[in-house]
């Protein structure tokens, strides 16, 4: 094993000291989710959008369709609110994690 | 034609077959790095053991001009041998022939050596070096992979299987592997995933090598799926050879006896673990100075650190070793190191292995992430495997045995046969510092030196408690042992441990908290 260098892990209020794994160094950050902002979840082409901007939506209303996979997704709304800014366009292509609608 | 010319056509036909691929081939797989298929049988095998079958078996594939095609063995050479004596059922894929890729009867050679291998009780060794199914041969190349891992299943828990990654072994292929109880790996030469680099980029978007999608560092360091990591084929081969030395021919023997040996540093032993719980040490150098020749043969070397696995000897038999490593992650129990002990003790259990635990752990790891990757149901992994065990478990508790981390690691009440512990253990539930701080709160921020108040309680719960005594006066603990003291009590515990016989309840199978 190589060397790796000494880390301080506190646990129950104890010091310990001892090294870190790759993974445990490379472990995800929790990021709460923000409902108001729809992102995509896989990469895909916009089909169709289904609202515009302003419109009052409700919870499980289809927002956009995203095709993937060869499946085309409906995207639905998980909340109650209004369309603030739709940010993509039908047709275009858009990669994972990007925000396509925010409401408010 | 005489029976000679019969002979010498026998020679003829052998020899093409033997050729695999042909030369151009062959030069390919050299030129990667690799050894041929037959190669590898016999640098695995005892010399001049290996008796091959099914050479002459050919595909009977129709479309694409497959009919066309003559394929030496379908790509695949089975057969049987011996690996110190131990006789042995083996299978090698030959990429030089059309990738190696896997036909319908390519997949009837393995399975045919598979029920071989069931039905005498003997170990496997599956090679993998394919690009995968056969597209020409369609579904009777996935009916292939289908009967191949019903036979892996079947097999699981009552014929050790063994499987070497040294190519590609991608999509469905993976899954044998997977099935089987040893995986090996060799770095730049094993790449294994169910979706390689070229569909992810076409699905996801995302870049990525095959090496650093699959490679052998990622799936003994990240994945776990690999148990055993080698720099050359030749390392590998090695390995799987020490790996045989270990364990039983089937789940109705023991493991062979050798001839014991004593530790060569058994001495060490005082000086290795520090007596302040915060230090770290190796654990492994405690499993040295207690096994015969100071032999460990360590499982899962990179992957979930924390937690240390492997097989050694004790009085010439093989034990199988589980110990918290305080070296890395101060030996904390996590999602990873709770799949790679739960399935090692059951590896064990299934192959009449003794299991002996060394104990020295804080407990579980907090963090989000382990929470929600469900390390409730893969830690309660660790505690079904040892309460399920009857082979003998014995415990040493060195240093911090804290909260479920305790009763996990083997404790007296999931039935451990001997539990010891060392006079620096400390079983509580949870360290000084954590519990003056909840069970003082209030003297302690009601002092007008709240500081020199927690020091006093922490002081006052650490000679209470930060013991081994209080466990065993009330008999969880067997005996408090001086760390000179291990070998002898391991040894003797074993040794009357020898005709344990444990009954269960009757059922068809448990639900294991996969």
């Amino acid at each position: 094993m190589e060397k790796k260098e000494t880390i301080i892990f506190t646990l129950d209020d104890r010091e310990y000291y001892t090294t870190p794994t790759k993974k445990f160094i490379q472990r995800k950050r929790y990021v709460p989710r923000d409902l108001k902002e729809i992102s995509s979840f896989i990469p895909g082409v916009v089909l169709d959008v289904l609202v515009h901007e302003g419109q009052q939506v409700h919870e499980g209303q289809p927002l956009l369709i995203l095709e993937s996979m060869k499946m085309a997704n409906q995207i639905k709304c998980p909340v109650e609110g209004k369309v603030k800014t739709i940010h993509v366009k039908k047709g275009e292509s858009i990669a994972k994690g990007v925000v396509m609608i925010t409401l408010e | 034609m005489g029976l000679s010319n019969k002979i010498k056509e026998l020679h003829q036909k052998r020899e093409s077959l033997s050729k695999g691929g042909g030369e151009k081939a062959v030069e390919k797989q050299v030129a990667m790095g690799k050894l041929t298929a037959r190669e590898r049988i016999k640098a695995i095998l005892d010399p001049d053991s290996f008796q091959e079958y099914d050479l002459f078996v050919q595909h009977d594939a129709r479309d694409f001009d497959m009919d066309k095609k003559v394929l030496a063995g379908d790509g695949v050479i089975t057969g049987t041998g011996t690996v110190m004596g131990m006789p042995v059922c083996i299978f090698a894929q030959d990429f030089t022939v059309l990738g190696g890729s896997l036909g319908k009867m390519h997949a009837y050679k393995i399975v045919k050596i598979m029920d071989h291998a069931l039905k005498m009780r003997i170990p496997l060794i599956g090679i993998n070096d394919s690009g995968g199914a056969r597209i020409q041969e369609g579904v009777g190349s996935l009916a292939g992979y289908g009967e191949i891992f019903f036979r892996n299943t079947l097999a699981s828990g009552v014929i050790p299987q063994i499987s070497v990654i040294l190519g590609p072994c991608a999509g469905g292929a993976v899954y044998s592997p997977a099935l089987t109880d040893w995986v090996f790996v060799v770095d730049k030469i094993s790449k294994m995933f169910i979706t390689g680099p070229e569909v992810i980029k076409s699905v996801l978007g995302e870049e990525i090598s095959q090496e650093d999608l699959g490679g052998a560092r990622v799936h003994s360091e990240i994945t776990g799926n690999a148990h055993f990591f080698a720099r050359s084929e030749e390392e590998c081969f090695a390995q799987i050879k020490k790996l045989l030395s270990f364990i039983p021919w089937n789940n109705t023997e023991k493991p062979r006896k050798i001839t014991p040996k004593p530790p060569r540093d058994a001495s060490k032993i005082e000086t290795i673990v520090p007596e302040d719980p915060r230090q770290p040490y190796d654990v492994r150098d405690v499993i040295r100075a207690v096994t015969d020749d100071s032999d460990f043969f360590e499982i899962q070397e990179m992957w979930a650190a924390n937690l240390v696995i492997g097989f050694g000897r004790i009085n010439g038999q093989t034990v199988g070793f589980v110990a918290n490593q305080p070296m890395v992650l101060a030996g904390v129990l996590d999602v990873d190191s709770s799949d790679k002990a739960a399935r090692f003790i059951r590896y064990c259990d299934a192959f009449n292995i003794p299991i002996v635990t060394f104990v020295d752990l804080p407990g579980y790891l907090p963090g989000i992430d382990q929470e929600h990757m469900g390390v409730i149901r893969h830690g309660a992994k660790v505690l079904y495997a040892y309460s399920e065990a009857t082979v003998p478990k014995i415990s040493v508790i060195l240093r911090k045995a804290y909260g479920g981390g305790y009763i996990a690691m083997n404790s007296r009440h999931l039935r451990a046969d001997f539990v010891f512990a060392w006079p620096t253990a400390e079983i509580a539930v949870m360290g000084p510092e954590g519990a003056a701080n909840i069970i003082f709160r209030k003297e302690i921020a009601e002092a007008p030196d709240p500081e020199a108040m927690r020091r006093e309680k922490v002081k006052e719960y650490t000679e209470k408690f930060a013991n081994p005594y209080v466990a065993a006066s009330k008999g969880y603990i067997d005996a408090v042992i001086t760390p000179a003291e291990t070998r002898k009590f391991l040894e003797h515990s074993l040794e009357i441990s020898v005709n344990k016989n444990v009954m269960m309840p009757a059922k068809k199978h448990g639900i294991p908290p996969f």
